[in-house]
């Protein structure tokens, strides 16, 4: 082992410490005022009484229950087309031959680069051609084919073993069998992995379902989240930290939980 | 290989490209055009107007400043959250006690939504009574609106980028540090190597292939992320936080002048395509691949 003195353990550790505290303290504050009453909002005492008084008086003053429904419809939309459209293509491109294959390959790349997230003004004309400005369905469209889960989910699959398509050939399988009993069981933690980051971007989204919404019943948490904090001013601070807190919890205490599969969904998802 | 395979591929391809190239490719091409463009206004219908968007924006000095912003932005952002997540990684590699809760404090910010983590950080911001404030006033220093300045916005706009971004990029370099064999750390250990040049000689070149990626993803992050400054600043003060994407944003959808808009749309593609391309080729020596 490379030496290590008490000084260098003191001086990492005692770092360590210090830059996690800093990292944590905007969460641990916002869990400060939200569960106390608005008095103690910049008053740190220990003997501050606890309440849940913020948390009511936010649910109570805006459509919270709504934008949940729209969140959780919009994520669950994704993510189901995603999956679907991503493994199709990521399985002819790591298994098939075709002309054509590199440039389209190409052209799924390029798509890390310039992301729907760029093109508002030309994505926002193409949903008023269509009708869907103000649908829940038109916040997700430019996502559905994610450049990034055919990439992550071909690489995977990249690595599944040819003879096991052999395999299944001789056994009469067909092509999409051979997808889904073959490639699907075995890719599900990459599929896993992405899932994750694809739950957590769409939940958190903002400037897109921003410009597409513009009623309660397809805003998402997010845009619900931004229009209560900053139109009524007279919102006391404790009130808005509950409803922050509120709009990030299922993600917080799913995270959480589950924290050892999400770093690892995390770091799969960025080995390529 | 046989046509029969070709088809078989191409339809499972299908659903897929008709996605993308509805909403990406084709609106990338469609933005170019449009920037030749003059805005449709009532009656009157757009006109072919060539470098006329272009011209505007040399002389707009709302997009001049939001160009410097940017680049500022970038030049703090992506140094500042890659060494930073680079020295948590090292940090949090080695198993001691408390390195749980380390990790779970640098990767929450991933999680959370950045429009909602702004909420909490305009509070640390406030001046009087907000927590930063609370400090300097505890040491005697005076009161500071860090977000209502136009000399301090920006940085503390990057701030918060900063906080959001290092501990996602953590996780990547510490997956590449987990792929460092055990046999070189002993072999160093025999040579009587130091911490620092071993981190210098082998660590760093070893871990170049996730440097590149994490830089990619900072670029694209460094233009991409503005939801924070629709809560903190909203551009302001007198413009110091605008930012390209923001600028895009008002002008598209506050002012609808879409034309110009578009015209904005294609000066960040064009930078992304450049810091994309620019890094594969520029990093392609210095990358160490097994």
């Amino acid at each position: 082992m490379i030496r290590e003195t008490a000084f260098d353990r003191v001086l990492f550790r005692g770092g360590g410490v210090l830059l996690a505290l800093i990292w944590i303290a905007p969460l641990a504050y916002a869990v400060w005022a939200a569960f106390h009453p608005p008095a103690f909002e910049a008053r740190f005492e220990l003997t501050a009484p606890l309440t849940l008084e913020n948390f009511a008086s936010a649910w109570s003053q805006a459509p919270f229950a709504r934008y949940f429904i729209n969140t959780i419809l919009l994520v669950t939309m994704v993510l189901s087309v995603q999956l679907v459209l991503c493994t199709l293509a990521a399985f002819a491109f790591a298994r098939l031959e075709f002309p054509g294959k590199s440039i389209l390959f190409t052209l799924i790349l390029l798509q890390l680069l310039v992301m729907p997230d760029i093109l508002l003004v030309e994505n926002y004309k193409t949903m008023r051609a269509f009708g869907l400005v103000d649908t829940i369905i038109a916040i997700g469209l430019p996502y559905f084919a994610s450049g990034f889960a055919i990439f992550l989910l071909r690489q995977t699959f990249m690595t599944i073993p040819k003879e096991l398509d052999e395999a299944a050939r001789v056994e009469g399988c067909s092509l999409l069998g051979l997808l889904w009993r073959v490639y699907v069981p075995l890719g599900k933690p990459a599929m896993l992995a992405f899932g994750l980051v694809s739950v957590s971007h769409h939940w958190n989204n903002f400037l897109w379902p921003l410009i597409i919404t513009n009623s309660v019943e397809t805003r998402p948490l997010t845009v619900g989240l931004s229009i209560f904090a900053t139109t009524d001013s007279g919102t006391e601070w404790a009130v808005i930290n509950a409803a922050t807190l509120m709009t990030s919890a299922p993600l917080l205490i799913g995270f959480l939980l589950f924290q050892r599969q999400f770093v690892q969904s995390f770091m799969r998802a960025g080995i390529k | 290989m046989n046509s029969r395979t070709w088809i078989h591929a191409w339809l499972m391809l299908l659903p897929a490209f008709v996605f993308l190239i509805a909403f990406t490719h084709l609106p990338a091409i469609t933005t170019v055009i449009d920037s030749f463009w003059t805005t449709a206004k009532g009656r009157r219908p757009a006109v072919f107007t060539g470098l006329g968007n272009y011209e505007k924006m040399l002389a707009d000095p709302v997009f001049l400043k939001a160009m410097i912003n940017s680049a500022i932005y970038a030049a703090i952002t992506i140094p500042a959250s890659m060494a930073l997540a680079l020295a948590m990684a090292l940090l949090v590699h080695w198993s001691f006690r408390g390195v749980g809760f380390i990790r779970m404090a640098f990767f929450t910010p991933t999680v959370l939504p950045l429009i909602a983590v702004a909420n909490i950080w305009l509070f640390f911001y406030a001046p009087g009574f907000g927590l930063i404030d609370q400090i300097r006033l505890f040491f005697g220093l005076p009161s500071a609106n860090y977000v209502g300045q136009p000399d301090t916005a920006l940085y503390a706009v990057a701030a918060v980028t900063i906080w959001k971004e290092a501990g996602f990029f953590m996780i990547f370099y510490l997956a590449a540090l987990q792929t460092i064999p055990q046999s070189l750390r002993e072999a160093a250990a025999i040579e009587g190597c130091g911490r620092w040049t071993f981190f210098r000689r082998v660590t760093l070149p070893l871990i170049m292939p996730t440097t590149l990626f994490v830089s990619v993803n900072a670029v694209i992050n460094a233009f991409r992320l503005v939801d924070h400054v629709f809560v903190m600043t909203k551009g302001g003060p007198d413009s110091a936080t605008m930012l390209l994407l923001y600028y895009i944003f008002e002008t598209g959808f506050r002012f609808w002048d879409t034309a110009y808009a578009a015209a904005l749309t294609v000066v960040l593609i064009v930078i992304l395509s450049i810091a994309g391309i620019g890094q594969f080729f520029l990093a392609d020596r210095r990358v160490h691949y097994k």
